[in-house]
């Protein structure tokens, strides 16, 4: 006989199955029946401040895990407090998984008490997401999500369960892997790519004299890092790593030249700019890599490897189209690569343009102006600090804006998984709940955010939750009291006059505000100061701990590709001015 | 079949029908993903197929707004479209139907029956002063009936939008393959049940 058990029972039984071992949420209204059976669960629960912070934690833990991350909500207002972080997921193909209550079947469409139309809302931002009308459809519903969301591109998906299909009762079963293949027949991704063209691929690349690995997200999400090194390293081809990918490629190996794009290292840059081959991995050809596309690489064919269809050719076409996972791909590519060589082909040779390409890296180095004495602290002093004093190992995570672009430029990345951010959305508010979420999934590291002060203000009450369920992140506000990019931007373009982007100076005490909730607050405003109180922030593991650098409100971010011009335009620090022509 | 376009003067048109799961909010996923991407539609008609578990969406979409490519592309990202047949409106079979309610005093009833019998439509209620019709043809011929039809006065008028197939070789044997040749079908890899 087959055993009863409600709707609730069947969602919390399905999580388990499909091996959660935490969740993010907050209880309501029409998700109540579901957090009755959590109390039996083995499934950590932990309870978040805001809903928003929920989804971000769910997206830190899948960071860094691989594994998808969950987030548990009621109906209504905390359905829609759970789109940012859906939405944040799907631009940067996180595999998440959304459970929101509904308000009971009989009542929906009658505008009830916390009702919305949660599938309705959430349609364009998820990859896929369903109503569940039945109790009994709930152990298929749960295994199609976290198949979804985890199988070809990643991305989030979103279960909507009235409250009365968690009161039903239904018949526990579990299906199979081919009955869920079978369930959703219009859903084949492709994950091994086309032979002929991965052979017609290799043939380009030995043939190519000015080559550059174009090294996306999708390099992470395949857990492509290590055949990624062997091709970079048989082939000697110099590697770019976007915002979504550092620490795909190490950034001590001769071989990488940073992030390209538009706060890009110029040597990334140039180096896409004057290449005759472009080998795009997972990579999506992005504005903010691309600058204005008419001018984006001028002379370099493409071969463009994704996992995602829809993504070949949508801003550049490519000359060979690879529909593929990376890691599978890029295998491939190594193995014709290998067989062209040892049926006697030769690679042309690439040895004048490393060392061009050295020449850059040389020339151009990432530049800022210590302060001087007296004056304001140098956010990229503090980042320098922050990154020699880190662990090895250790897990960064970034909201969005200045600190987010100085991070990426001045952290040394040397493993995969080790860079959390908010890259297609640009989420400000990204990094707290983030980083928690990091640390619940990788508790054996160290997890330091980097945050602004404008992005600390969005969700800083979840450190309430970290102090209470003893999560010991470390945050660093690098503070200049400034939504720091908007003003570069009003700087820079608007003629300097600065509009609505002054935050304050003085408010909120960071420091009082971190120990208010349970953190321990450090304040940090002379250059002297700076190692000292990383050094105490490092030190301490059994509470979150708030480092307020107070630094200069009107440094900016260089190298700079002004928004619309072409990457041949990017300005370069002053100190570099002197020297362009050596990109020409 | 008059040579003016339908779909207005500089318009490319091209059809594509698009076997959904026939479940709940399809139908919603498929225009939603018209609206976000900014693709325009000229028509949509969407009805069950001969099995029940499947609808038959038949879009016809504008080349000016985005290209080909890409609607299909995207659209085969919705879990629930199963397949995606482009019809190239020179290789189908196109129809659509119109009902037309027009003015039609007891002096004009009898030209407009005429015209009615020379389009091949039917009348299929008759008031004091109007007559409905409907005409079921290519989107030309309707718009060529709806021009006769203008002078005496629209009431009101419904369209369905186009509906189409692919157009059978006359050559034996394998007429299917012709079809095929000149309209393509992007299928999920698996059986398409």
């Amino acid at each position: 006989m087959k055993e009863k058990l409600t709707g609730a029972q069947a969602l919390i039984r399905a999580l388990e199955h499909e091996n959660v071992d935490v969740m993010f949420g907050l209880p309501g209204g029409c998700i109540l029946p579901a957090y009755d059976p959590l109390i039996e669960s083995k499934i950590r629960h932990i309870l978040v401040r805001h809903e928003q912070g929920a989804g971000h934690m769910a997206e830190g833990y899948a960071h860094v895990t691989g594994r998808p991350g969950v987030a548990m909500v009621t109906s209504g207002p905390a359905a829609t407090n759970l789109v940012t972080p859906l939405c944040d997921a799907y631009m940067d193909s996180i595999p998440m998984v959304g459970i929101t209550g509904q308000v009971p079947t009989a009542a929906i469409g009658t505008d009830a008490f916390q009702e919305c139309d949660t599938v309705g809302i959430t349609r364009s931002i998820t990859k896929h997401n369903e109503l569940v009308m039945s109790a009994q459809d709930l152990p298929m519903v749960v295994r199609q999500a976290f198949y979804i969301a985890t199988t070809g591109r990643p991305g989030p998906t979103l279960i909507d369960i009235p409250k009365d299909v968690l009161q039903n009762e239904m018949d526990w079963y579990w299906p199979s892997d081919d009955e869920v293949r079978d369930s959703l027949p219009g859903y084949r991704p492709n994950a091994k790519g086309h032979t002929k063209m991965i052979k017609e691929a290799a043939r380009m690349i030995l043939a190519a004299r000015q080559p550059v690995l174009y090294v996306g997200g999708g390099v992470l999400k395949a857990r492509a890092a290590g055949v990624l090194r062997e091709l970079a390293e048989l082939t000697q081809i110099p590697v770019v790593t976007t915002l979504m990918a550092r620490g795909a490629f190490p950034d001590s190996h001769p071989l990488c030249l940073g992030m390209p794009g538009m706060h890009g290292t110029a040597t990334a840059v140039t180096a896409m700019q004057k290449a005759d081959l472009l080998i795009a991995l997972g990579s999506r050809f992005d504005d903010r890599v691309t600058g204005k596309v008419s001018g984006f690489a001028p002379d370099a064919k493409i071969i463009h490897v994704d996992i995602d269809p829809a993504e070949q050719g949508t801003v550049r076409r490519p000359d060979v189209p690879i529909v593929g996972d990376c890691r599978l791909v890029i295998e491939e590519m190594l193995k014709a690569i290998k067989d062209l060589l040892q049926s006697g082909e030769t690679q042309a040779d690439v040895g004048p343009w490393r060392s061009r390409v050295s020449g850059w890296r040389e020339q151009f180095p990432l530049a800022y102006d210590q302060s001087e004495p007296g004056a304001a602290l140098k956010p990229q002093f503090c980042l320098e600090k922050l990154r020699d004093g880190a662990p090895e190992g250790t897990i960064v995570v970034s909201g969005v804006g200045q600190h987010q672009m100085w991070t990426s430029q001045y952290w040394n990345f040397e493993e995969p998984y080790t860079w959390v951010n908010s890259g297609g959305l640009g989420t400000m508010g990204f990094a707290v709940p983030a980083a928690i979420g990091a640390k619940v999934g990788r508790p054996d590291k160290t997890v330091w955010a980097v945050d602004g002060d404008g992005c600390f203000q969005m969700t800083a009450q979840e450190l309430v939750t970290a102090s209470l369920e003893r999560i010991p992140v470390k945050i660093g506000i690098l503070n200049n009291s400034y939504l720091g990019m908007v003003r570069q931007w009003q700087e820079m373009f608007y003629g300097e006059r600065f509009s609505e982007v002054n935050l304050s100076g003085t408010l909120p005490d960071f420091v009082k505000w971190a120990e208010a909730m349970g953190c321990v607050g450090i304040r940090v405003d002379d250059p002297q100061e700076v190692e000292a109180a990383i050094d105490k922030a490092n030190s301490i593991n059994d509470r979150p701990v708030v480092v307020d650098f107070r630094v200069a409100e009107d440094e900016k971010v260089f190298p700079m590709v002004p928004a619309g011009k072409s990457n041949d335009d990017i300005l370069l620090h002053h100190s570099q001015d002197s020297r362009r022509e050596f990109l020409k | 079949m008059s040579g003016s376009n339908p779909y207005g003067q500089d318009s490319q048109h091209h059809v594509l029908s698009v076997l959904v799961q026939n479940r709940p909010g399809v139908l919603a996923r498929v225009s939603a993903l018209f609206a976000r991407r900014g693709y325009n539609i000229f028509s949509l008609a969407v009805a069950p197929t001969e099995h029940p578990d499947y609808s038959r969406i038949t879009i016809v979409v504008d080349l000016q707004s985005a290209p080909l490519e890409q609607m299909t592309k995207q659209l085969f990202k919705l879990i629930d479209v199963v397949r995606i047949s482009e019809l190239d409106p020179r290789f189908s079979v196109e129809r659509e139907l119109i009902m037309v309610t027009v003015k039609a005093t007891a002096e004009q009833r009898s030209q407009i029956v005429e015209l009615t019998n020379i389009f091949e439509a039917r009348i299929l209620s008759v008031g004091v002063e109007a007559l409905t019709v409907s005409l079921d043809g290519s989107p030309s011929a309707i718009d060529d009936f709806m021009k006769a039809l203008h002078p005496y006065g629209i009431v009101e008028s419904q369209r369905t939008g186009l509906v189409a197939l692919p157009k059978l070789d006359r050559a034996a044997p394998s007429s299917a393959q012709s079809a095929a040749s000149s309209n393509t079908t992007h299928s999920s890899q698996g059986k398409a049940r």
